[in-house]
């Protein structure tokens, strides 16, 4: 069974990628027994499957995937978080509040208004609703200092690495907490302005060279070349 | 609103393929078509259309005004269509939308392209006066290809055309009585396929068109040549569909010519 | 005013600018020039100079245009004043109304619109430059932002014009060839499926020479689709040659 190119090489819409008894997976798709690309990405050959891994594409809604966001109505019952993707997501005034709340009595702008951000879980979402947020779970809610990024949501397995090694670089270098959400919003939160800088510095450069090996050790490099401008400037 | 329900669509489809159509047409056959020449007196030429159960209107007016620089011994043409709110719940009031345009647009080419009109015969004054054709397409009720009922309704206004006769006198343009026919040589005819699960069909009617992928206009004059062709819709043709449906276009316009007496 | 040139093949069977009847005009394309637009891609095809960008998917305003199973399309295309020899005005004419439905429907069977029910993607095309073949360099160019734009998409759809001056059948109109010759046919194409997705026609041609011209067009359509690939991918490879 042919395949037309090699492992992780870049492909674009179009492309022929296998001929036979394959499946298309993601970003790939199949029509009269060929397999094609759907988007601009490095093709991976799978034993019965194609896929593409995409460098530019958007977030899709996922349930049980954690989201950065930021609120942009305050409505009746809740409110409208922008979360970086082509629909907006819901958050409903009972995920948060634990006592039961009267919308007359309780200003919602007092919990959470216009401009904040939050981190959350996606509990819902189908072809014909808005994805549905919740923030009933430790670690999620309203963000109150730290810096955000953000990058293509695909490339957000090339910051964690290949188990964790990337993003375990990038904490113990910068000393930063980070929070990773699969929309492709990162929240950085460190001891100085600088340690979260130079966490920014590091992400922003993977998601521009996520398609090219050996990026752990060139980001590892970067981040010692900083530290020692910014060591060099004390002194 | 004006959906076709899945159900039916399977229906139209398999018949389609089996090369018969909801209404008993085969899949080259035109829907039954009616035309009515100078209904409208107080214009200079005027038709009404009924194919099947569309409806379009056209009226001829006749103005006199200056050439276009590059062409300063032609009459100009004009063409504009309206899909009246009456016509269809899907019609909007408000300025022309891209679909009248198009129409317009595509019937103009047909007309144009084919040098129907002896525009030069239309010249009074060389670069000064020259006729200047007005011909509105009125589409009264929409129930599918709008555009081969709209360019028969234009052709037949045009035919129907009475200009008045003048004589220059002192550099004026003076009025005689009587009349003359608008000079035109060319009876181009538009014919419109869809294309149906990869089967082509004559003359849609809307609910084929609601189904459609995408269909094909070619407007072909008296000696087979092709004036005009547009692709409209948002699927495809391959090379060879648009080929087949040239040559579909050229049987289906000669037929129509000569039902017509054209 | 300019004057109609006489003969538009010179003896040499040459065009008016040195080109023979099957060239393209030299072609330039950029993917990703804009950094607020979702995708985007800029062409200069001979004096032609478009610029593409692409919004979306987004949520679609106003809500009721929205549609429960598929995305929503939009395209404008539109003419800077200064792009043409007569400054053109600036609102929509009823050319570029048609060209903005017949381009949104050349790119539309490339989308795979199914994919993200109740969402818009907005296509903007500016000409900055015309001349000639307008809308089918802006097809070549819109496909190409979104495919920028991380659309996913069945193939790029290239566009060229073909049609008939002097009795010759040529390549690649401008804007002389196209006023002064005797049809002009814009084709855009999807090479993978081998589908027409935009078909047109403006002058009056046989059967036969229409056949020959179709064909030719398709040819130009191919190689304008290399030139497409080429561009998307040197946005990325040249991030990787740098490194190694």
């Amino acid at each position: 069974m042919p395949t037309f190119f090699e492992k992780r090489q870049l492909v674009t819409p179009g492309d022929l990628l296998a001929e036979g008894d394959y499946i298309a997976g993601e970003n790939a798709y199949k029509e009269g027994g060929k397999i094609y690309a759907a988007r601009t990405g490095l093709v991976e050959y799978e034993e019965k499957k194609v896929s593409v891994v995409a460098l530019r594409a958007f977030y899709i809604p996922k349930v049980g995937d954690t989201v950065i966001g930021t609120v942009v109505e305050v409505g009746f019952n809740g409110w409208t978080v922008d979360i970086n993707s082509p629909y907006m997501a819901i958050l409903r005034a009972t995920e948060v509040l634990s006592r039961p709340f009267k919308p007359q009595k309780n200003d919602l702008t007092e919990v959470l208004d216009v401009g904040d951000l939050v981190v959350a879980k996606i509990v819902a979402y189908d072809r014909t609703h808005d994805p549905q947020l919740s923030v009933n779970e430790p670690g999620l809610g309203k963000i109150t200092r730290g810096q955000i990024v953000k990058i293509t949501p695909t490339k957000i397995p090339r910051v964690i690495g290949k188990k964790g090694s990337m993003i375990s670089l990038i904490k113990q270098e910068t000393g930063c907490h980070i929070i990773l959400g699969h929309n492709g919003v990162i929240l950085i939160t460190g001891k100085s302005l600088e340690d979260e800088e130079l966490a920014m510095i590091a992400i922003r450069k993977i998601d521009e060279e996520s398609h090219t090996t050996g990026l752990t050790d060139r980001i590892s490099q970067l981040i010692k070349k900083e530290k020692e401008k910014k060591g060099g400037s004390q002194e | 609103m004006s959906m076709v329900v899945r159900v039916k669509q399977k229906q139209i489809a398999q018949l389609i393929a089996k090369g018969k159509r909801l209404d008993g047409r085969g899949l080259r056959d035109y829907r039954e078509i009616k035309v009515e020449q100078g209904i409208i007196e107080k214009a200079e030429g005027s038709a009404r259309v009924l194919l099947g159960k569309t409806e379009v209107m056209a009226g001829v007016k006749i103005e006199t005004g200056e050439p276009f620089p590059d062409t300063p011994n032609e009459g100009v043409l004009t063409v504009n269509a309206e899909l009246v709110p009456l016509a269809s719940p899907t019609f909007e009031p408000g300025p022309p939308d891209e679909n009248s345009i198009e129409l317009a647009r595509v019937v103009d080419r047909g007309i144009r392209e084919s040098k129907a009109i002896d525009v030069e015969k239309l010249c009074i004054s060389p670069g000064k006066k020259v006729f200047v054709i007005f011909v509105d397409i009125y589409v009264l009720n929409h129930d599918g290809n709008l555009i081969d009922a709209s360019a028969l309704a234009a052709l037949a206004a045009l035919l129907n055309t009475k200009m008045f006769t003048y004589e220059i006198e002192e550099d004026e343009v003076k009025i005689k009585p009587g009349y003359t026919s608008l000079p035109l040589r060319k009876h181009p005819i538009a014919v419109t396929l869809a294309k149906i699960n990869d089967n082509l069909v004559v003359d849609p009617w809307l609910e084929e068109e609601q189904i459609m992928d995408a269909r094909i206009t070619i407007t072909v004059d008296d000696d087979g040549n092709i004036c005009a062709l547009q692709k409209g819709g948002s699927g495809y043709f391959t090379p060879k569909q648009v080929f087949e449906a040239v040559q579909i276009a050229r049987e289906k316009a000669d037929e129509l010519r000569k039902k017509l007496g054209w | 005013m300019s004057q109609k040139p006489e003969k538009l093949i010179d003896k040499k069977g040459l065009r008016l600018d040195g080109r023979k009847p099957d060239e393209l005009r030299p072609i330039k394309i950029e993917v990703g020039a804009l950094s607020n637009a979702d995708g985007s891609a800029y062409i200069e095809q001979g004096k032609n100079k478009i610029l593409a960008a692409v919004y979306g998917p987004k949520e679609v305003h106003p809500k009721h245009m929205a549609l429960p199973d598929r995305m929503v399309l939009r395209c404008r295309y539109h003419m800077a004043p200064f792009s043409v020899q007569e400054r053109k005005s600036p609102a929509p004419s009823r050319r570029e109304i048609e060209l903005s439905k017949v381009i949104r429907e050349a790119v539309e069977p490339a989308i795979f619109m199914e994919y993200y029910p109740r969402t818009a993607i907005d296509v903007f095309v500016e000409v900055l430059q015309a001349d000639g073949s307008t809308r089918c360099a802006s097809i070549t160019a819109a496909s190409l932002a979104l495919a920028d734009a991380g659309i996913p998409m069945r193939d790029l759809v290239a566009a060229c014009s073909a049609g008939k001056v002097d009795d010759t059948i040529v390549l690649d109109l401008m804007d002389t060839e196209d006023k002064v010759g005797s049809a002009d046919v814009p084709v855009a194409f999807m090479p993978n499926l081998g589908v027409i997705t935009l078909l047109q026609m403006d002058g009056i041609l046989t059967p036969e020479e229409f056949e020959k011209t179709v064909n030719l067009a398709i040819e130009g359509c191919r190689k304008i689709y290399a030139l497409q690939k080429e561009a998307l991918r040197s946005k990325y490879i040249s991030v990787k040659e740098v490194e190694e």
